[in-house]
């Protein structure tokens, strides 16, 4: 039962994933790319789970503390440079 | 805060992501879903945080602390041109970072079902390869690595063998999820072979790459979502997959190529075209003439190619953009989908130098209008503007989509010299009586055009 739930999350997503993309101008596929990265970044709450729960194996820590550490960089740093980028986008006053 | 709460919480999560991507169909609304969506990653870690689960913070402190400071610190540091290779990088990051996710859950529990062990393998295996796969594209953007296809002998014999060692030992860690050594020799595997799919691939073909590890990174977040059974994983994951998929269809198409081809390299192996018999002879014209052409012209479409970025030309092209304003013109630029090294990337490099977005247009909508153009101005790209693309049935790009500067009253091409673009592939475009080369340096030819204007504005 959990499994058919998960499928079905999955395949209305993969559905909504399409839809908006493709609405999505090539003018902006660059910061498109670098949203993607920060959202992918979300696998930080997987990994707090696996650094912060009681976990007495060594092992766990450092794998844990790693991925803690490798999606914060996604978030932040895709967010960032997103944020960056699309503040660049200007059009020009009309004349 | 208990699991149903929480739940709630990564609901509105995935809505505000949901939200965000929807607002990036416009420059105008973009900023605010960035802002949307970063609202919905902030909700989904305080709500994992609160949730009970998490005992000890300070290893958490120390992970959050080093990773947000590095992203902070490159996030503000790369150069646009860099962007491609940020990128590769976070993918490369957003890939590991499941891979570990899955390995600790493993380690802890075990592969409880069926379901748990094929996920499990799915996400070391695509994780893992698409960890290393980044990382050599991340290599070969910035330089690091030579850009060229690496080719050796036995390469496909290896990857083969590669590719059935991990299926096969796949199977067995299926039917024995506990077998610990299988799962650790899967995952280092894995991590070998991406290095081995990424160095065959050429510098042009890097769009698509970057799209395919873009997707390869969404698959992985999806799959460790249901090796923790954690939805919003699988919602982010699926929306990460998708956007990877239509870019690398959408990069594939402008290429004329088929993702197989591009990941099992054909143009690698193209043979330089035979010089024809006759020889012909490209026409030059000089600055000042060209001058003249463009003070005459009502209107004027500018095609720039990775070149323009390589000589650092864009505010050159900006400020002559602005003149032939000035002087009554319309002014587009014609952007061709693999006009960078990444989807989209031409455009940030030119937002970046200022040029106004209502002027970047895409090719499908500026090709019907190219006839009516009096002057088209080809800067730093060749391939792309390859008229033999649309009759040469022997040629290599026969049947890529490409910008029609040919059809335009008088073209321009701003190029160093006759060499070949990134295909080897001779250029009919520059043999054609409406087109004139204006050779030397891309960034200094704009700054002296725009100096004659100046001078005729005295």
């Amino acid at each position: 039962m959990e499994l058919i739930y998960l499928l079905f999350i999955l395949t209305l997503s993969v559905f909504l994933g399409f839809a908006l993309i493709s609405r999505v101008p090539p003018l902006l596929h660059t910061p498109l790319m670098s949203e993607a990265n920060a959202i992918c970044g979300i696998i930080l709450i997987g990994a707090l789970i696996a650094a912060g729960a009681q976990a007495n194996s060594t092992l766990t820590i450092i794998l844990g503390t790693s991925a803690v550490a490798l999606a914060s960089f996604n978030v932040v740093g895709g967010y960032l440079v997103t944020e960056r980028m699309l503040k660049m986008f200007k059009k020009k006053e009309s004349k | 805060m208990n699991q149903a709460a929480v739940n709630l919480i990564y609901i509105i999560s995935s809505v505000l992501f949901a939200f965000g991507l929807k607002f990036l169909g416009s420059p105008v609304s973009a900023r605010k879903g960035n802002m949307l969506s970063a609202a919905g990653m902030f909700l989904a870690v305080a709500a994992t945080l609160a949730s009970g689960h998490i005992i000890s913070f300070q290893w958490i402190l120390i992970g959050i602390t080093i990773g947000a400071g590095l992203g902070a610190l490159v996030a503000f540091r790369a150069a646009m041109t860099q962007m491609p290779e940020m990128i590769a990088l976070l993918h490369g990051c957003g890939a590991l970072a499941s891979v570990f996710v899955g390995w600790s859950a493993y380690h802890v529990h075990g592969a409880v079902d069926l379901t748990n062990a094929i996920t499990l393998y799915l996400s070391i295996v695509i994780g893992g390869l698409t960890f290393t796969g980044s990382i050599i594209a991340w290599g070969k953007l910035s330089g690091r690595i030579p850009g060229k296809p690496i080719l050796f002998i036995g390469q496909r014999l290896l990857n083969m063998a590669l590719i059935s060692t991990i299926l096969i030992l796949g199977v067995l860690f299926i039917m024995a999820p506990g077998r610990y050594d299988l799962f650790l020799i899967i995952l280092g595997l894995s991590v070998f072979f991406g290095i081995f799919l990424v160095i065959p691939i050429g510098g042009a073909d890097m769009p698509v790459v970057i799209s395919v590890l873009n997707s390869y990174s969404g698959i992985v977040a999806c799959t460790t979502g249901f090796v923790i059974h954690n939805t919003l994983l699988i919602v982010v994951g699926s929306l990460v997959g998708a956007n990877g998929i239509i870019l690398s269809i959408i990069m594939c198409k402008a290429m004329n190529r088929s993702i197989v081809n591009v990941i099992f390299g054909a143009f690698g192996a193209v043979v330089k075209k035979k010089a024809d018999g006759e020889k012909k002879e490209a026409k030059s014209v000089s600055v000042e003439d060209a001058f003249l052409v463009l003070e005459n012209a009502k209107s004027v479409v500018i095609v720039p190619g990775y070149g323009l970025a390589v000589a650092q030309a864009q505010h050159a092209v900006r400020e002559l953009s602005e003149w032939l304003e000035k002087n009554g013109c319309d002014v587009k630029f014609a952007i061709h989908p693999v006009a960078g090294r990444m989807p989209g990337h031409m455009n940030v490099l030119l937002a970046e130098a200022n040029i106004s977005y209502d002027q970047l247009m895409e090719m499908d909508a500026i090709n019907p209008l190219m006839e009516n153009v009096d002057v088209a101005i080809v800067i730093g790209a060749n391939d792309v503007v390859n008229p033999a693309s649309r009759h040469d049935k022997t040629s290599p790009i026969y049947g890529m989509p490409i910008i029609n500067t040919d059809k335009a009253r008088t073209t321009f091409v701003l190029k160093r010299s006759m060499a070949t673009g990134f295909a080897g592939i001779e250029n009919e475009l520059f043999y054609y009586d409406n087109t004139r080369m204006i050779f030397g340096d891309a960034k200094q030819t704009l700054q002296a055009l725009v100096a004659e204007f100046k001078e005729a504005a005295k």
